[in-house]
């Protein structure tokens, strides 16, 4: 196939001509990756504390206060409700006040003087799994260290522990959802952004008619599938630059391993996610069934790529899906590079994996592209 | 004689429907040839398989001797073809399209800002030339369009109904253009629905359900025309048509602006009948005469002629 360098630069500037003129497509280009990355960065936040807390106190004595005070201090929860009955403890859960209750029984204080096992009852809002789970595990660490305290205080001797589990937290010692979300999120919206605009870069032609003047001209599919993805590659990259400069300095994401690194993986995801737009454009027959085949793919890119659920926890089926998005594998080198630090010899897979998958879209895209209207 | 565009059985269906049936067809080198016919004939479906932006069903073609559908690509280098709806880039400058199309056909640096500003010139646009391609009028559209069309100066130039919603100061001067191009060398295929247009043409061919039903030079279509032509002037107009219609010695009856025409195969011994039938249905009749056929008569009357034979 004939391929000539000068007819792929008229296509590159004709299309950067077009962008220009745009505002809708600049719009997409740069206010995108800032809603995106703001809204998922600081919505999708999966890190929970200051749980509202109702608290229905039977006790009266001062052991009773000090372990509420306990539960305060953990910074978990907020005591926002005193109740005085059972029911009144419900009416707070159900109508969502609370996600919390706390009961003390009125022999509490007692209990504890005499070296009795002192209940307490904590009450879970089960509904939401992920403000639950972090409720019971914050209460059953306020109250191990509570009792501790109390032997110690009691009996004044430090009471011998046969196991001790020293943790610790690699990559993410504050284990921040911020620092998590956002390098998975940089693959998110590079493959929103890139999908969109290819996505109607081809069946606009066709729409408009300017197709039909083009495929009587000598240019080969070879030139214009070229100088249409090239343009996009530069916003792509922009688009990068972009999204690490916020994550950096905004999300203060700090980045451990190679920004160079960083940016050649993009470049072979960008080649990726621009033929997946390509293939789109190339089978639409206009720029609204192109946008409903990008939406359609845009969500399991988003739920199945590892970026909001972890890949092993997935069905083995689903498992497999995933594996051929190549946003998964992308989203493995985003927090590899930036949350772990790691260097290409760990990502050798991924480079391959996302290489051949670009070389196959792009041949795809090319294949499918044909010089007629019809 | 050589011919520079040709077509062997060429056909193309869209489901049920023919679109060009069969067509043999065959342009001279250095002429312009008209296709006219109504719409739905097959004249879009013509070029753009000649263009090869759609693949013939069957049969094939040859543009300077090349066939259109092996040698496609190479022919690409040599023609131009202006659609029917405007294709160019209309949120490009009138100077960036024609850049653009200057670069797709790589003519030579030196060449080219002759060219652009001769193309300019010649379309009256010079005035234009920083305007964005969508802010221009219908006709000036269809200057620039021809213009990116001519950038390389192609061999071939296929126009698909060009002077459509063109006024008709912008419809000589394009004509006008295409006479320059043919005096040039250029062989040009061009569709009208305009009966005018037609008649400007070197040959034309008549084109109905995708065939050609006649093809000859205007003059010689007119010439070959056996049959008679009666204007009638009636205040009834419609009355006066829906009548003739029903009247077994006339062969068809069909408004031209004002006149009720009427094809019969002998004026003389019809005159008298008409008149006769007129006055005993009660129908005005202002005056009735012979008139010579013109291109539009005999188009509409092949036209009708076959679509009641079909």
């Amino acid at each position: 196939m004939k391929f000539n360098i000068k007819r792929v630069i008229a296509v590159i500037r004709k299309e950067f001509f077009q962008i220009r003129r745009d505002k809708r497509t600049i719009a997409i280009i740069l206010l995108m990756p800032i809603m995106q990355l703001f809204m998922f960065g600081y919505v999708a936040s999966t890190s929970v504390d200051h749980i509202s807390t109702v608290v229905f106190n039977n006790d009266i004595g001062t052991e009773s206060r000090d372990l509420l005070e306990s539960f305060t201090n953990s910074q978990y929860f907020d005591i926002n409700y005193s109740a005085y009955s059972m029911d009144e403890v419900q009416m707070y859960v159900d109508d969502g006040y609370a996600k919390a209750g706390i009961i003390i029984p009125p022999e509490y204080s007692e209990n504890i003087k005499s070296g009795e096992t002192a209940q307490v009852q904590l009450i879970v809002d089960g509904s939401d799994p992920t403000t639950a789970q972090t409720i019971l595990s914050s209460a059953g660490g306020v109250i191990q260290s509570k009792s501790v305290k109390i032997v110690t205080e009691n009996y004044g001797v430090i009471m011998p522990q046969p196991l001790d589990l020293r943790s610790r937290v690699w990559y993410n010692p504050e284990m921040s959802s911020v620092n998590f979300n956002v390098p998975g999120l940089i693959g998110v919206i590079l493959q929103t952004v890139t999908l969109m605009l290819t996505s109607f870069s081809i069946v606009r032609e066709r729409e408009k008619g300017t197709m039909e003047q083009l495929i009587v001209t000598p240019i080969s599919k070879m030139e214009l599938m070229v100088g249409k993805i090239i343009p996009y590659v530069i916003i792509g990259f922009v688009d990068i630059i972009l999204a690490i400069g916020l994550s950096v300095f905004w999300f203060k994401v700090p980045i451990a391993g190679s920004i160079t690194l960083l940016l050649f993986f993009s470049i072979i995801f960008l080649f990726c996610a621009l033929g997946i737009g390509l293939v789109i454009s190339t089978v639409s027959r206009s720029q609204l069934q192109a946008m409903q085949l990008s939406m359609f793919l845009i969500m399991p890119n988003i739920l199945l790529s590892g970026y909001m659920f972890p890949v092993e926890a997935m069905p083995r089926s689903i498992q497999g899906i995933s594996q051929f998005l190549p946003l998964t594998h992308f989203i493995k080198v985003l927090r590899g590079i930036i949350l772990k630090g790691v260097g290409f010899s760990s990502l050798k897979n991924e480079f391959l994996i996302l290489s051949l998958f670009a070389i196959a879209i792009l041949s795809f895209a090319t294949f499918k592209f044909e010089k007629k209207v019809d | 004689m050589e011919y520079d565009i040709e077509t062997f059985a060429l056909t193309k269906n869209f489901g049920d429907i023919v679109a060009v049936d069969n067509l043999d067809v065959q342009v001279k080198t250095g002429t312009i040839f008209g296709l006219i016919g109504p719409d739905g004939a097959g004249k879009t479906t013509t070029m753009r398989m000649l263009t090869s932006l759609i693949s013939p069903d069957s049969g094939t073609g040859k543009i300077g001797g090349n066939d259109i559908i092996e040698m496609a690509e190479k022919i690409k280098l040599d023609i131009g073809y202006m659609p029917q709806k405007f294709s160019l880039y209309e949120d490009l400058t009138v100077l960036e399209n024609l850049i653009f199309y200057a670069d797709i056909y790589q003519v030579p640096k030196k060449e080219r800002e002759e060219k652009i500003e001769y193309l300019l010139k010649f379309s009256n646009l010079t005035d234009h030339t920083y305007k964005l391609a969508g802010q221009l009028s219908g006709g000036m559209k269809q200057k620039l369009a021809l213009s990116c069309n001519l950038i390389h100066t192609p061999k071939y130039l296929f126009l698909d109904e060009p002077t459509i919603g063109v006024d008709p100061v912008a419809r000589r001067e394009l004509w006008k253009i295409l006479f320059e191009l043919r005096d040039e060398g250029a062989t040009i295929f061009v569709s009208t629905p305009y009966m005018d247009e037609a008649e400007r043409c070197d040959e034309v061919g008549l084109m109905n359900k995708g065939r050609i039903v006649k093809k000859n030079t205007p003059q010689k279509v007119v010439e070959e025309f056996e049959k008679h032509i009666i204007e009638v002037h009636s205040k009834e107009n419609y009355k006066a048509k829906e009548f003739c219609s029903r009247l077994d010695y006339i062969e068809d009856v069909y408004l031209l602006g004002e006149e009720l025409h009427i094809v019969v195969d002998d004026y003389e011994t019809k005159k008298e009948e008409i008149i006769k039938d007129f006055k005993e249905n009660n129908i005005d009749l202002i005056s009735i005469e012979r008139v010579n056929p013109s291109f539009e008569d005999v188009f509409v009357y092949i036209v009708n002629n076959e679509q009641d034979r079909l």
